[in-house]
């Protein structure tokens, strides 16, 4: 393998890492963003969604058995969030600490009742046959260079979930409204606006995605009750990192995330690159103390 | 009222005094540990419950205590010219250079303090000037912690991986296994607890401590009245650092074991719902949250291990939807009519003057 064909394979590791977080964070950033919740059981959602992928490739066969699996995924993870946010998150509002702490009991009973459902082994999703493979170059100077489907797929998937979101958030009336109340909930609500509605929708769209992520991530690794909590904290850091919810600021971070990690393991071993990781981050808030993109705003408390 | 809280902490205070008389040397040996993680438990109430920062990573600070004693005790157990046993399965020669000091039990045990120490304080200067603060800190605690304990894992011929340091023998003088040695560290570990009691009361009763809810409760209107809060808040979160290190050096002590795995996320995350149950404001709150979790821990875990998982969990969201001032505000509850009665003498503040009590800051 050329020395091209590493860098170039790195750089690609890095895009690949970069679209799950950024799948991993999208449902994050929303709900972060709008509603001023970190929710800790995000990270149980995508292990959720990895597991119904799981049942429905148990009873359908492989070929449409897992475009059926993400559908699932993402409708059976938008319910439950929905579910969490009408039984708890809702009366927690104006208490984002308190969220965090109850959100992360709710992740702990998630993890448990995993394991007890599914047992403590991870259970394998086989990618379907249209995903298997890869696309390698063999000669010149890039020879050895080799482009995984299923990584490509994720790449995609993820472009294309970010497309969806925006494309809701700038071209609908469902979109108008999450805006307004992103930028002045009291205003907002002032006219008439049912905040809690859509802080509603935001919240199950962004459990959806999570789930969604889950199912993709399925296909790389098998799903263990514990899948969740090893990426959570990354995406956490990603949404740190982007800004207050935004989305431009969180798929810039998921990129900048997954690339200098990448980098960072060309030099020296995965734990290293954590800290490393972790050290960049505490350093950019020294320069950005908001995120990469901060929206300007003349309210002194809250955002 | 007065009079019953004092009465109510002599009562507590005896039952750990004569606890050696009537209670096993297995439970004394919990006990005592639950009482070392209390000093901790202060310390988040400090952090969190007067000053309203949630420190997701008060495992890193405990580790850091605990392996700087530990380090000292495998250090302790060796003969002249050896090196430890897994360093020796490591290929090592000879010791790493930092782990030389800790030949001194005095230096171990003032790393114990100072390193936490200053680890926190360096972090919090960092954020806290820059105004970071709420959810953003708490998720840097935590990746902190995630970080700190992977690198100890990575770092395997140093730090003794994932299974840690154990095997202890001798330390500071005693024998530690002797049953003589653990009953005289329960008492000191009494004796700190109640030192760190005493000091963090009059802490939080004087200026800082008013000020640091003040800044809890309304961070810019103190910045209004001319006050820089991050140094309150970088001082507020060393402490706490400084007390989790404390707990740190006495738990490896008294459990003889220090891993990642004892100070990873997640048992950080636990500490905190310990000052949860307990009342996050109360310092004997936090103390008997701690208590009471870990001996719940202790027996459920052992009867039902399948269970535990669940029950923390009811307890996170229960600790903070139905009591959020723990089991203390469950006991005030039952109060009611004195807390009318403050509330009238703030209305009427001369009311104040005449019956001299013009103390305002009930903790419990």
């Amino acid at each position: 393998m050329t020395e091209l064909a590493l860098l170039l394979g790195q750089a690609f590791n890095g895009l690949s890492v970069a679209s799950i977080l950024l799948l991993a964070a999208l449902g994050l950033a929303l709900s972060f963003g709008l509603m001023g919740v970190i929710n800790m059981a995000h990270g149980e959602l995508l292990m959720m969604g990895g597991y119904l992928t799981y049942v429905v490739l148990l009873v359908l066969p492989h070929g449409i058995g897992y475009p059926v699996g993400m559908i699932a995924a993402f409708l059976g993870t938008a319910l439950f969030g929905a579910v969490l946010e009408v039984s708890l998150i809702r009366h927690l509002y104006g208490r984002p600490l308190d969220t965090l702490l109850a959100t992360w009991g709710v992740s702990l009973v998630m993890q448990q009742g995993a394991r007890s459902i599914f047992g403590p082994i991870g259970d394998e999703v086989t990618a379907p046959s249209w995903l298997t493979g890869s696309l390698t170059v063999s000669g010149g100077p890039l020879a050895g260079f080799d482009l995984p489907f299923v990584r490509l797929f994720i790449i995609a998937l993820s472009a294309a979930v970010l497309a969806i979101i925006v494309a809701l958030i700038m071209r609908t009336r469902m979109g108008l409204l999450v805006q307004a109340v992103h930028q002045d909930r009291e205003m907002a609500e002032a006219l008439g606006i049912n905040t809690r509605f859509v802080d509603l929708v935001v919240f199950a769209i962004g459990s959806g995605v999570a789930g969604l992520a889950g199912s993709a991530l399925a296909l790389i690794a098998p799903v263990t009750p514990t899948v969740g909590q090893s990426y959570i904290v990354y995406a956490f850091l990603v949404v740190i990192l982007g800004g207050l919810g935004s989305l431009l600021g969180t798929s810039l971070a998921a990129l900048l995330v997954g690339l200098f990690s990448a980098g960072c393991q060309i030099v020296t071993s995965v734990s290293t690159s954590d800290v490393l990781l972790l050290l960049f981050v505490i350093a950019f808030i020294q320069i950005r103390p908001r995120g990469i993109v901060s929206i300007s705003s003349r309210s002194l408390e809250g955002s | 009222m007065r009079r019953a809280e004092i009465a109510a902490y002599a009562v507590g205070l005896a039952l750990l005094l004569f606890a050696p008389l009537y209670v096993g040397a297995y439970n004394l040996s919990l006990l005592g540990r639950f009482l070392a993680m209390g000093i901790l438990a202060m310390g988040i109430s400090l952090v969190w419950g007067n000053g309203g920062i949630l420190p997701l990573g008060q495992g890193l600070f405990f580790g850091l205590g605990a392996y700087a004693v530990a380090i000292h005790l495998k250090l302790a157990a060796l003969g002249p010219g050896e090196i430890p046993d897994f360093m020796q399965w490591n290929g090592l020669q000879s010791l790493p250079w930092w782990w030389i000091p800790f030949k001194s039990g005095l230096f171990a045990l003032i790393a114990a303090l100072v390193l936490p120490t200053a680890v926190a304080a360096g972090l919090a200067w960092l954020l806290f000037h820059r105004r970071v603060g709420g959810v953003y800190f708490a998720i840097i605690t935590q990746a902190l912690v995630l970080a700190a304990t992977t690198f100890i894992i990575s770092q395997q011929p140093y730090t003794g991986g994932f299974n840690g340091l154990t095997d202890f023998d001798k330390g500071f003088g005693f024998t530690l296994a002797d049953q003589r040695t653990q009953t005289g560290l329960y008492f000191v570990i009494v004796a700190i607890v109640v030192l760190t009691f005493v000091a963090m009361r009059w802490l939080l009763d004087a200026q800082f401590g008013k000020l640091l809810r003040a800044i809890r409760d309304g961070e810019n209107r103190v910045r209004f009245l001319g006050y820089d809060p991050a140094p309150f808040k970088v001082a507020a979160f060393a402490i706490g650092a400084l007390l989790a290190g404390m707990a740190g050096a006495l738990f490896t002590l008294n459990i003889g074991v220090i891993s990642p795995a004892m100070i990873g996320v997640m048992p950080s995350i636990e500490m905190v719902i310990w000052v949860a149950v307990g009342g996050r404001e109360s310092l004997a709150g936090a103390v008997m949250g701690t208590l009471l979790v870990n001996f719940g821990k202790d027996k459920i875990s052992s009867a039902f291990p399948e269970a535990w998982l669940y029950v923390i969990g009811a307890l996170f969201v229960l600790a903070v939807t139905a009591l959020p001032d723990g089991l203390g505000g469950l006991l005030a509850l039952f109060r009611q009519p004195q807390r009318d009665e403050s509330r009238k003498t703030l209305v009427m503040p001369r009311v104040v003057s005449i019956t001299g009590d013009g103390d305002e800051t009930s903790e419990d």
